[in-house]
């Protein structure tokens, strides 16, 4: 209506304006686009150099001996080709790892099938997710430190089976988020649609909505278990470590990680060459678990 | 607003389809009794003192404004709402001389005799023949031949046999919207239920699936008792025998559906139906 009123002085005084406002719009969003564009390519650098530096110590020293021997104590001016390997911390690894994802998921699974079909909106339920979501970013050493009061103490000594209950307790909040995550994103009509036919609520359960938040969840264990190979600090209180190839749970059993922590100490140079090998084993099997966790992802319909 | 002014204009002729059918609707026994039934939301009442009849083997249409309160009275039916706390009815719902509301009933099996069909088609995420088997399982124990063959006599009876016959063993996610409905109609046949009921069938479909939906609804009435929510007048005129006019949570006028769309006796359905309000 005003703009009948408008005399043509006013309309030009608009068109400026509207010119200027115009500019100021194009600098601020190719401003913001520069600067999402620079904090990338700073964070593509770091991280491309560490992987770098990583492939090249690393490979420096890789070869089958370092899969297939285990510790060997070395001295200064000793051939490296004599060097010992990491059998006994890739075993260790694997073994804690599996055990700690075997004890953490179903738990994880059952906490976020809870939150997620039964609780909603509960306050109980809400302090759960609560608590689990501290849990999540808990510093790792305390979990450490409460398998060690709870199960290094009274056993009398460091053990595998302690390491490997630390680790399930790091899993239990990351597949209780990804599991309530994944359940929450199915329609609620799905759910009507499977009581409506009359089953019971447990049914609609197992049988639909597992299945249709399968590939979601299966990622967040996924990812759940190469959090729990690179993890150290709830290792050093609980399985502590090991030089020889150990099978036996309820002695120190070596790891990766610990591995890697105690040789890169050690000051020997060839010792240190084995911590890089580790390091870049770690990555790469860290690596190869995202990369299946998102073809997982994708591979859904 | 253009269409349901065409509705008016048009001639009692124009239902005259739906004359034999009205007089039968007066005279055959109630499926189903809702009486004095009050619903709520919390403390939101959605539903006042409703009573109403589903005639066995007839189609009762709902109709009525978003929030009226159609679509909540089709979710007392099969007790949807007992799946919220917080949401609650009193009154009865007779079926079989039982209140249906009652909280001693066997959900499981009020829901296997009183299946129902969503709006948006929800196949469930495997294969076509394991989502009509779903249902069936859940109720009873049969022998794989005869599985076989209540999976095919209610693919049949849906009117899509045909078209997945070959395909049984691949997901249902891969068919077409049109095509996810009448599978999800399927389903609920597969159970034998007596009663379906049907939440806005079509409004997520194209009008060639919408007619397939209502032509199938119209030959499944001769075993099934049917209740149908839409928001489509000429949908509820095309499929329903009597017609349910709901506004603001009251059942406003029931009638043979002729009746309803062209001598309405309450003067809030007259307004509604020639699209002066809602």
């Amino acid at each position: 209506m005003s703009t009948t009123t408008l005399s043509p002085l006013s309309k030009a005084r608009n068109e400026s304006a509207a010119r200027s406002l115009g500019r100021r719009r194009k600098f601020v969003d190719s401003a913001v686009k520069w600067l999402c564009l620079a904090a990338t390519v700073a964070g593509l650098f770091f991280l491309a150099s560490i992987m770098g530096t990583l492939l090249w110590r690393g490979l420096e020293s890789l070869s089958l001996n370092t899969l297939l021997t285990e510790f060997k104590p070395t001295s200064y001016g000793e051939d490296t080709a004599q060097a010992g390997g990491l059998r006994h911390a890739i075993i260790g690894s694997l073994i804690q790892t599996a055990i700690g994802t075997v004890i953490g998921t179903p738990i994880g699974l059952l906490v976020g099938t809870y939150l997620a079909e039964y609780a909603r909106g509960s306050a109980f339920g809400n302090a759960v997710r609560f608590v689990s979501d501290v849990l999540l970013s808990a510093p790792s050493i305390l979990i450490g430190l409460f398998i060690y009061q709870l199960v290094v103490l009274p056993m009398g000594g460091f053990s595998g089976i302690a390491g490997a209950l630390a680790l399930a307790i790091i899993v239990i909040p990351v597949v209780v988020r990804t599991t309530e995550d994944m359940l929450q994103l199915i329609p609620n009509t799905l759910r009507e649609a499977v009581i409506g036919l009359g089953a019971p609520k447990w049914k609609m359960i197992t049988l639909v909505c597992y299945k249709a938040a399968a590939s979601g969840i299966l990622t967040g264990i996924l990812l759940a278990v190469a959090r729990i190979a690179g993890e150290t600090a709830p290792l050093l209180l609980t399985s502590f470590g090991n030089n020889v190839t150990s099978l036996d749970l309820s002695s120190a059993m070596a790891s990766l990680p610990i591995a890697i922590y105690q040789q890169a100490n050690s000051g020997f140079p060839d010792l240190i060459r084995i911590a890089w090998s580790g390091a870049l084993l770690v990555t790469l099997g860290v690596l190869a678990i995202n990369i299946i966790a998102r073809a997982v992802l994708r591979g859904r319909h | 607003m253009g269409s349901m002014t065409e509705q008016t204009t048009a001639s009692p002729a124009g239902f005259g389809g739906m004359q034999a059918r009205s007089a039968e609707a007066l005279n055959t026994q109630a499926r189903i009794s809702v009486r004095n039934l009050d619903f709520f939301y919390g403390t939101n009442k959605a539903l006042k003192s409703i009573n109403l009849d589903l005639p066995d083997r007839q189609v009762t249409g709902m109709i009525g404004p978003s929030g009226c309160g159609k679509s909540t009275l089709l979710r007392v039916l099969n007790r949807m709402y007992s799946l919220y706390p917080g949401q609650r009815a009193e009154g009865e719902v007779l079926m079989d001389g039982r209140n249906m509301i009652d909280a001693s009933v066997d959900l499981n099996e009020l829901r296997s005799k009183v299946g129902m069909v969503f709006q948006k088609p929800t196949p469930f995420p495997m294969t076509i023949y394991d989502n009509i088997a779903f249902g069936i399982k859940l109720h009873e124990k049969l022998a794989k031949s005869e599985l076989d063959d209540r999976v095919e006599w209610a693919l049949s009876r849906a009117a899509i046999w045909g078209e997945v016959k070959d395909r049984l063993q691949s997901s249902a996610m891969g068919l077409s919207g049109g095509q996810q409905q009448r599978l999800c109609i399927a389903r609920s046949i597969a159970v034998r239920p007596e009663v379906m009921l049907f939440d806005e069938p079509t409004s997520a479909l194209d009008p060639i699936s919408t007619l397939k939906i209502e032509e199938l609804i119209d030959e499944l009435k001769r075993d099934f008792t049917i209740c149908i929510v839409t928001h489509n007048m000429q949908q509820a005129a095309r499929c329903a025998d009597q017609v349910a006019f709901f506004y603001l949570g009251e059942l406003v006028e029931v009638a043979p559906a002729a009746q309803l769309f062209t001598a309405p006796r309450e003067k809030r359905t007259q307004e509604y139906i020639t699209g002066r309000f809602g």
